[in-house]
């Protein structure tokens, strides 16, 4: 068994487990390659469904072609597609772009409360009707129990803490300090009420995995990852103003994963273009004890 | 970490990884060895080594490789990530993983969850203070998981003039203890982690040292190999049937522990017994296979249709058979908060199984130290123990020399994986004589031309027996003959049946004994709730103060999940799981449409009333 298959088969474990043992599960799907590769595993899985409910959070500063490559996917893979917003914030203006505030409260309104809210029902879901092709307001304000992410432990320094089934206290809070034992394929799937459980199936897996998976699948990837012709192309996807693209040429996905191999990239970090990172000077820590992915 | 090393480390395609643990006493070196192993190993990044040899010349701090790994965790901050917990390096065979379980509260926890992924480990002593507490205990541990490859680095020879004889004491020190809990280490090596003596290669300081050198002995250890030649096993981790886009397969999920699965063969499903064939293999995104080998997440749908569940294993009929029982001696270690007590209701979770556990005996405690035997009636935080475990269900598993992943298991209390442990082997409990005749049952059973799930379909139901129960002064057969009439007026097929019924019927010959022999009176009414749901009938039994033991002996015969229990009126007397409580202050029609409802919102009734 080679290496990228040892992974999917890890992946599509975890994934199974997940949807046996919680009753309310959903799945995020930022729209980046990770999570997309996530909802990959999760065809497999369940042998070309996906009987998983699929949450966006959306900022309305996502890159445009983000949002109609969602929603072409959705359609044509019958994904129970929600997304949830920080309505109020983005009615008072109360954002980065909009200059109101610092980036790192941006994404803590925009991302980190939209996302505790939307999990727990607090605020609206708008879930896609496939028969009208468009949003709905969604009955369903049950709070989710289980929660599938797409983090990578070598993606930034406090993912590399994580466990594979990682509890959530009541605020969406990590306890970093006190993580519950994890061994024998045996992972935390019993949990009290008002918390929750972050899922990671994808924990193991390096970005140079990602790529090489995605090409050996064939997985579709929105068209942001690759250079468009003015030798630059993005490398982690997030909102527009506070994303940067990479230098590179490669125009497709054997070529980044050349450019990865040849260490181009082998000093700067994958996260490097994205701006609320440099301002958390704990590598993410902050924003991530408090609930963000 | 990936960033760093992806020019050398990836550049191979598909280059094997090895997971190493490190362990050992406070201090005596671990975050040293490590330092030099990825600096030797030229695994750190551009300049960094030289940073931090300025800054302890600036401070005037002497120079450890150890600062190294905390230079290292401050880069995280600029998304450059080797953490204290997992370190790569590559030596020219393969990619390493050294996995370290920093904080010294807590420390067991972490070191489990660290260990436990490992292939092998390296257990670090200080010559100078020789084998402390935690080497042992660490040590014992070791043993515990199930780590056959050790390695013993006795560290800092620097500090003793790279002694021969200091280290052969500690080696001899160490070796008898490792002896008694059955580790046979792959070498002793004399190590100074500060100066890099034998660390990647061997040092001209010890020239009577003729061994390996710790690079060397990590090349040495052999990578896990899939259990390809063991029998097969599938932990079922659920059976699928996505029917909202047509699709019509019921398929089989799980990860294959061991052994190989091809299309044809005979399957046999543990605990229950339940046989088929396998019709196919399924797969997404993949070319038609027609066998499944180790460590897939698979697939397959079966040529005739049989209720299994989550929980049961996936074995070949013609192999060895996996153990069966409700009662197992084990080796366990807790890690709970609280201690591991008698008369108190756990979780159990073997494969996919997950039962009801209580200790039932605690055979003895072994100091992980001292491998003192001393007993108690309980487990503190820590301890390592022979336990007796009585299960609320049977379970299948395997004895660890015939396979470790299905002989392992965890023990879940207050919603935390509070222990671990390994079944040693199967005791002899009061049902292995049912047992024994519901095996034989299931493999004799003819069927009809009529599946389940066309009967499932057909009366829009899942056949369920419900048993309601209470205490003696409650009119439990009022409830449920009105509950049958009621249900028999949505169409349903539904059938009432009572004790009595079966004691004047079925029980005739035995009527007399019955009171001694109440194990037999529900084998017997097993029989018949199994005869009714297969035929696809609601069945809905009127008991007196059901007990725990009860349902044991009725999931025998039945699948568990086929059982709903009802206790009507005050708090229940006995020690029974109830489904549903219906409060004493409820109505007739209140309380038959409370259990209508919930039968509905358990997807047992299909059609809303």
């Amino acid at each position: 068994m080679d290496h990228l298959t040892r992974l999917e088969n890890k992946s599509i474990h975890i994934l199974r487990e997940a949807y046996s043992e919680f009753k309310n599960l959903c799945m995020l799907w930022s729209i980046g390659k990770d999570s997309t590769v996530l909802l990959w595993l999760a065809r497999k899985s369940f042998f070309g469904h996906v009987p998983i409910p699929l949450v966006h959070i959306d900022t309305s500063f996502k890159i445009p072609e983000m949002i109609a490559y969602r929603d072409r996917l959705a359609i044509k893979w019958r994904l129970d597609m929600i997304y949830g917003q920080n309505l109020n914030a983005l009615k008072e203006k109360q954002s980065f772009p909009d200059g109101n505030c610092t980036r790192l409260e941006c994404c803590k309104l925009l991302k980190t409360e939209a996302l505790i809210n939307t999990l727990s029902g607090n605020w609206p879901r708008y879930r896609l009707n496939h028969d009208t092709g468009k949003y709905e307001l969604d009955h369903n304000r049950e709070p989710y129990s289980g929660v599938i992410v797409g983090v990578r432990s070598d993606e930034e320094g406090t993912r590399s803490k994580e466990r594979y089934f990682s509890p959530r206290g009541k605020k969406s809070n990590w306890d970093l300090a006190d993580q519950p034992p994890e061994f024998w394929n045996q992972y935390k799937t019993d949990f009290s009420p008002g918390t929750h459980v972050r899922i990671h199936p994808l924990l193991d897996w390096t970005e140079l995995d990602i790529w090489e998976y995605i090409n050996r699948e064939k997985i579709p990837t929105v068209s942001l990852y690759y250079n468009q012709g003015d030798s630059t192309r993005y490398r982690s996807l997030g909102c527009a103003p506070c994303t940067r693209p990479v230098d590179s040429t490669a125009k497709n996905v054997a070529e980044i994963i050349e450019e990865l191999k040849t260490g181009q990239f082998s000093r700067i970090a994958e996260r490097s273009g994205r701006e609320q990172d440099k301002e958390d000077g704990g590598g993410l820590e902050t924003l991530r004890v408090d609930g963000y992915m | 970490m990936t960033a760093l090393n992806l020019e050398g480390n990836r550049l191979a395609e598909d280059r094997e990884n090895m997971h190493i643990a490190i362990v050992g006493h406070v201090d005596h070196g671990k975050s040293t060895v490590i330092g030099r192993l990825l600096a030797d190993t030229g695994s750190l990044p551009e300049g960094k080594l030289e940073l931090v040899r300025e800054f302890c010349r600036r401070n005037a701090r002497p120079f450890e490789y150890a600062f190294l790994l905390d230079a290292l965790k401050d880069e995280q901050s600029q998304g450059i990530t080797i953490e204290s917990a997992r370190c790569f390096f590559k030596t020219a065979k393969r990619n390493y993983i050294i996995i370290d379980a920093p904080g010294h509260i807590e420390f067991l926890k972490n070191m489990v969850t660290g260990a436990s992924r490992a292939e092998a480990a390296l257990l670090v002593i200080d010559a100078t203070e020789g084998v402390q507490e935690n080497s042992r205990r660490h040590g014992y541990m070791l043993s515990v998981l199930g780590i056959k490859q050790v390695a013993v680095l006795i560290n800092k020879l620097d500090l003793v003039d790279y002694s021969r004889e200091v280290f052969e004491t500690v080696r001899e020190e160490y070796r008898a203890f490792l002896e008694k809990i059955g580790i046979e280490p792959s070498c002793f090596i004399p190590v100074s982690g500060m100066r890099g003596d034998n660390i990647a290669s061997l040092s001209e300081k010890m020239p009577w040292y003729c061994g390996s050198s710790v690079l060397e002995i990590l090349d040495a250890f052999e990578g896990e190999k899939p259990e390809q030649d063991k029998p097969f096993r599938m932990p079922v981790q659920g059976v699928y049937k996505f029917t909202r886009d047509g699709d019509n397969r019921r398929i089989i999920a799980g990860t294959v522990e061991a052994g190989t699965l091809t299309v044809g063969d005979k399957v046999i499903f543990y605990p229950s017994g339940k046989i088929s064939r396998v019709k196919s293999i399924e797969a997404f995104n993949q070319s038609k296979k027609d066998k499944l080998e180790t460590g897939y997440a698979a697939g397959f749908t079966l040529a005739e249709q049989v209720f299994v569940s989550r929980g049961e294993i996936a074995t070949l009929a013609g192999q060895l058979k996996p153990g069966v029982t409700s009662r197992i001696r084990a080796n366990i270690f807790w890690l709970g908060r609280e201690p591991f007590r008698k008369h108190k209701q756990y979780l159990f979770k073997l494969g996919t199984a997950k039962i009801g556990v209580t200790l039932e005996e605690v055979v003895k405690i072994i100091d992980a130290s001292s491998l003192a035997v001393t007993s108690k009636d309980f487990l503190d935080k820590h301890d390592v123990a022979e336990c007796i475990l009585k299960l609320d269900q049977d379970i299948a598993f395997d004895p660890p020399d015939v396979l470790v992943q299905t002989s392992r298991f965890v023990i879940v209390d207050n919603y935390e994986i509070a222990g671990g442990g390994i079944v040693e082997e199967a005791l002899a409990d009061i049902h292995q004589a049912t047992r024994e005749k519901v095996h034989l049952r299931n493999i004799k059973w003819e069927k009809g031309y009529v599946e389940e799930e066309e009967r499932a379909e057909r009366y829009s139901q899942k056949p369920t027996l419900v048993l309601v129960t209470g205490k003696k002064e409650i009119n439990r057969k009022q409830v449920a003959k009105v509950l049958e009439k009621k249900l028999f007026e949505q169409g349903k097929p539904v059938y009432f049946y009572s004790m009595g019924n079966l004691l004047y019927g079925i029980d005739a010959d035995i009527k007399a004994s019955v009171k001694n022999d109440k194990k037999e009176h529900f084998r017997r009414l097993a029989e018949v709730a199994n005869i009714m749901l297969d035929a696809g009938i609601i069945l809905i039994v009127s008991v007196i103060e059901l007990t725990r033991e009860d349902v044991r002996q009725l999931s025998l015969g039945i699948n568990h999940e086929k059982i709903v229990t009802v206790w009507l009126g005050e708090e229940a007397n006995t020690d029974v799981e109830i489904d549903l409580h219906i409060p004493e202050t409820f109505s007739q029609d209140k309380t038959v449409a409370t259990i209508k409802e919930y039968l509905q919102k358990k997807g047992i009734i299909f059609k809303p009333w």
